[in-house]
């Protein structure tokens, strides 16, 4: 079986939780609109800001790995809206206008 | 998400078995969907988890008064064509284009050529070896067009002791009961009724190869897209 980009996320989060880093998940929910990447792609990050995978095209990632960060320190999973206009979707890298929820989670024992 | 539940799902994809995770999007809480071991999920929900397995689609939906994110992992597809023969030139490529990953087994090297095949895994090894390598899951379909026991019937063994979602034979009425009768003798008879497509195909009047190939690929699909999704024969 060849190791997909989804598999390669998953590989990724359980390899460092158990090295004992902090780890969320971000997980593209809900796409309105056109949206470079469909519901279910992943990114993972950890508490330095690594991170593999995408849910977006590029630039919402940045605003993701913040907000990941906050949920890795309190717990508390986060649902993240992003889009709308063109102009704020200029702002935030999504290009097309789309419209986007992202769920972050942390990855807990 | 629990990192024990990170583990199922990567040991299920690892094993080619297809699972879901469902998740609560107001308060986090998750649900770890595998078929047949779904004992305390309300209906919505496995109902929700299977129209996510089928469709190959990850969703939001509203259950209850609450909004779950149901995603799917599902191993990728895959078809193994027993048999490198007329109709297999024309599955193959039908079978690519529609996204499953091919793997073409006869032993037979005048027929497996490159020539015949190109851009396609190829294994000249005995069909059962073949399979046994492989190892069919709940995502491959499994079409044998040999017309000749001595190579489909060991395929035929190996695919039926696995989670194959689709197993199709060419073949008669006829030649398909004496096939029924030859498992019999390796205790596979009701496995080969229950199972079994044979005659092989939609009844779509197909005459061609081409159009043989057309009617496999459609009964492969409304096979994918329409079965429910059972849980694992091991």
């Amino acid at each position: 079986m060849s190791i997909t980009g989804s598999e390669d996320v998953l590989l990724t989060a359980s390899a460092w939780k158990q090295e004992g880093r902090s780890v969320a998940l971000a997980t593209v929910v809900s796409t309105w609109g056109s949206s470079p990447r469909p519901a279910g792609s992943q990114l993972v990050v950890d508490d330095e800001g690594n991170f593999l995978g995408s849910v977006s095209g590029g630039c919402v990632e940045g605003a993701v790995i913040t907000e990941a960060r906050e949920v890795m320190r309190t717990g508390t999973p986060q649902l993240l809206e992003f889009g709308v206009s063109n102009d704020d979707a200029w702002s935030v890298g999504l290009a097309c206008g789309g419209k986007i929820q992202v769920f972050v989670e942390s990855v807990s024992d | 998400m629990k990192l024990q539940t990170l583990e199922s799902v990567i040991a299920a994809r690892r094993d080619g078995t297809r699972v879901a995770v469902l998740t609560d999007l107001e308060t986090g809480e998750q649900i770890f969907y595998e078929p047949g071991a779904e004992d305390s999920l309300s209906e919505e929900l496995i109902q929700a988890a299977q129209t996510a397995l089928r469709g190959d689609k990850s969703v939001s939906t509203e259950i209850q008064g609450r909004r779950w994110f149901v995603q799917q992992f599902n191993p990728p597809l895959r078809m193994i064509v027993v048999g490198a023969v007329h109709i297999a030139q024309a599955l193959v490529p039908m079978a690519s284009i529609a996204g499953y990953g091919v793997t073409v087994v006869d032993p037979r090297r005048a027929f497996a050529s490159d020539v015949r095949f190109p851009d396609v895994t190829v294994s000249t090894a005995w069909p059962d070896e073949a399979m046994s390598e492989l190892r069919p899951d709940s995502r491959t379909a499994v079409v044998t067009l040999t017309h000749d026991p001595k190579l489909d019937d060991p395929a035929l063994e190996v695919a039926l002791k696995s989670d194959a979602f689709y197993i199709g034979c060419l073949g008669s009425r006829k030649t398909h009961a004496a096939r029924l009768e030859r498992l019999a003798e390796s205790g596979l008879a009701d496995a080969g009724r229950e199972r079994i497509c044979g005659p092989v195909g939609l009844n779509i009047g197909a005459s061609s190869p081409a159009e043989i190939a057309i009617s496999i690929m459609g009964q492969i699909t409304a096979t994918l897209r329409q079965s429910d999704i059972k849980p694992p024969v091991s």
